[in-house]
């Protein structure tokens, strides 16, 4: 291929991927309005909402997470009390080290370290056990079978992670704060009341609803990408290995994506 | 839908220069054959010959690209979601590692259709599956997970699954493959003691010889996505088509059909 073929041919290359992406797109938005429809709609039009594979669902993907959860946000915790208090100790305002991680951990980083916990843990576990399925013909058994691979497999994830992603996200923001907590108290002259009422004077409820709203958005889109990954699994078992790492890293970039998006929106419709 | 062939009379599958393409590549290249009423139909035909996606497309997994596919009076190339699930409750399928579900005990796998479609009481739907089972072998086994079965016992429960709902066609991909030839045979007699006691109409497809002519009342052979044979067993082995012919004798492919093809193969790419 010569010089001006590569550059001629460079304008339709990125077509075809900005294409690609939005149809990308696309897929996800659709697999997550049916999977609404199923959860939401469905149940007052006469159809099974399949309570009890969503409790399964939240069982594994909320209640299994605690322990990870918890170890990790409280480490963060603690890593963003000794960053903070490194420079506000410089400038004599150490008592400002509880505001400092309550608004991080609260606004931030406590929605998006369990997103990518729950990525991790259950995202790559949707496309793993979606693309078995794929490869071992059970999905075509439901479709033969006119069940809805959607209704049958997708919603009840869907549910599941719209509820435990926030529910883990508030306790990731505990956790945290516990961690900043255990610095307060060692590192710095709190006690663990005056450093809980420092936490509580630096936080406003807007801070708390913007983090849960941020995780209940990263559930729906880990969802999504993880059984959209899972459905496009093709033939061999080598395949359910690329569809889990593909899953995983396209819901991390996803979801940051998400994040700087809410984040930005958040920030212009506040500012006034 | 007054364009329909009744569905009382005829045959139960009707099938009319179907046409079916991944992409730009035409597998089934416009085939007609029909299944009559309580007959057993086995497809033949070797890898890649377009067998499995003509069972595919019956069981309204593929979408033509052209033709028609009438099964009991509605065409399922241009069914509608629900005309389609209705079709397919009543068909049963069998596909060919099984494709038990498997997250749920062997008895839930049978139970699932029933459960799924009907209103019967959990004790009814307990003792139907037991019925199913114990029709397929696999009495007392409804406790255990797919993955504690072999083989065979897997395409047995599978079969169990397929009869759940008392179905007036049964479709099987591959019954015999993967299978030692006692454990084959026992899924041959299967089929034929289900065809005397139901008189369903059976579409097998399969490239096992010996066991395609045990079962069968009719043979269709298909290659490179066309019919080149139907009939009876007597029609089929007094067949003198040459593709026939080599199938039947067991001919290998010539290795190298022609040389100057084989050249260019070879050389491919290796300029630009």
């Amino acid at each position: 291929m010569s010089a001006a073929e590569k550059i001629t041919a460079l304008p339709d290359r990125v077509g075809a991927a900005t294409l690609n992406g939005l149809a990308y797109v696309g897929g996800l938005a659709r697999l997550t309005g049916e999977s609404a429809y199923v959860a939401f709609v469905g149940p007052f039009r006469g159809q099974r909402l399949r309570l009890q594979r969503a409790l399964h669902q939240a069982m594994a993907v909320g209640v299994g997470a605690i322990p990870i959860v918890s170890l990790i946000t409280f480490f963060v915790g603690l890593i963003m009390a000794l960053q903070s208090a490194y420079e506000l100790r410089r400038l004599g305002a150490i008592q400002f080290v509880a505001d400092a991680v309550a608004i991080s951990i609260i606004r931030e980083l406590g929605p998006l370290i369990t997103a990518i916990i729950v990525i991790g843990r259950s995202g790559s576990a949707f496309a793993a056990e979606i693309g078995t399925m794929k490869v071992t013909e059970e999905v075509d058994a439901l479709e033969t079978m006119a069940l809805r691979p959607v209704a049958f497999l997708v919603a009840p994830k869907f549910l599941a992670m719209l509820v435990m992603v926030p529910c883990l996200t508030v306790w990731a923001d505990f956790m945290g704060v516990m961690g900043g907590c255990l610095f307060g108290v060692t590192g710095a002259s709190f006690t663990v009341m005056s450093y809980l009422r420092a936490t509580r004077d630096a936080l406003v409820v807007s801070d708390i609803v913007t983090g849960l709203v941020k995780s209940a958005l990263f559930g729906v889109v880990i969802t999504a990408v993880g059984c959209q990954e899972g459905f496009a699994t093709g033939a061999g078992a080598e395949e359910v290995g690329h569809s889990t790492t593909t899953a995983v890293v396209r819901s991390i970039f996803l979801v940051i994506a998400v994040d700087l998006l809410f984040t930005a929106l958040f920030y212009l419709t506040n500012r006034g | 839908m007054g364009t329909n062939k009744p569905a009382d009379e005829g045959p139960v599958i009707s099938v009319v220069d179907l046409r079916v393409s991944y992409g730009e590549r035409e597998v089934l290249h416009g085939i007609s054959f029909d299944v009559l009423r309580g007959e057993t139909l086995v497809i033949l035909g070797g890898s890649g010959s377009g067998k499995s996606t003509l069972l595919r497309t019956l069981m309204g997994l593929e979408k033509p690209s052209g033709g028609e596919v009438w099964i009991k009076g509605v065409n399922i190339a241009r069914a509608s979601d629900r005309e389609l699930d209705e079709i397919r409750k009543k068909m049963g399928v069998s596909f060919q590692g099984g494709a038990l579900f498997g997250s749920m005990t062997v008895g839930e796998n049978v139970a699932l259709p029933l459960a799924e479609h009907t209103h019967l009481e959990d004790s009814t739907i307990e003792i139907m599956v037991r019925i199913k089972l114990e029709q397929v072998g696999l009495a007392s086994f409804e406790d255990y997970m797919p993955a504690e079965l072999s083989g065979g016992m897997k395409k047995r429960a599978a079969v169990a699954r397929a009869l759940a709902m008392d179905p007036d066609l049964l479709l099987f991909d591959e019954p015999s493959a993967g299978l030692d030839p006692i454990i084959a045979a026992g899924i041959d007699e299967l089929i034929l003691d289900l065809k005397k006691a139901y008189a369903m109409s059976i579409v097998v497809v399969t490239h096992e010889l010996a066991s395609a002519f045990l079962i069968a009342d009719r043979l269709l052979l298909i290659d490179r996505g066309n019919i080149i044979a139907i009939g009876n067993k007597e029609e089929i082995k007094a067949c003198t088509n040459p593709r026939v012919r080599q199938f039947l004798d067991r001919v290998p492919e010539p290795q190298v059909e022609d040389e100057l093809n084989y050249l260019q193969m070879l050389t491919r790419g290796s300029k630009g």
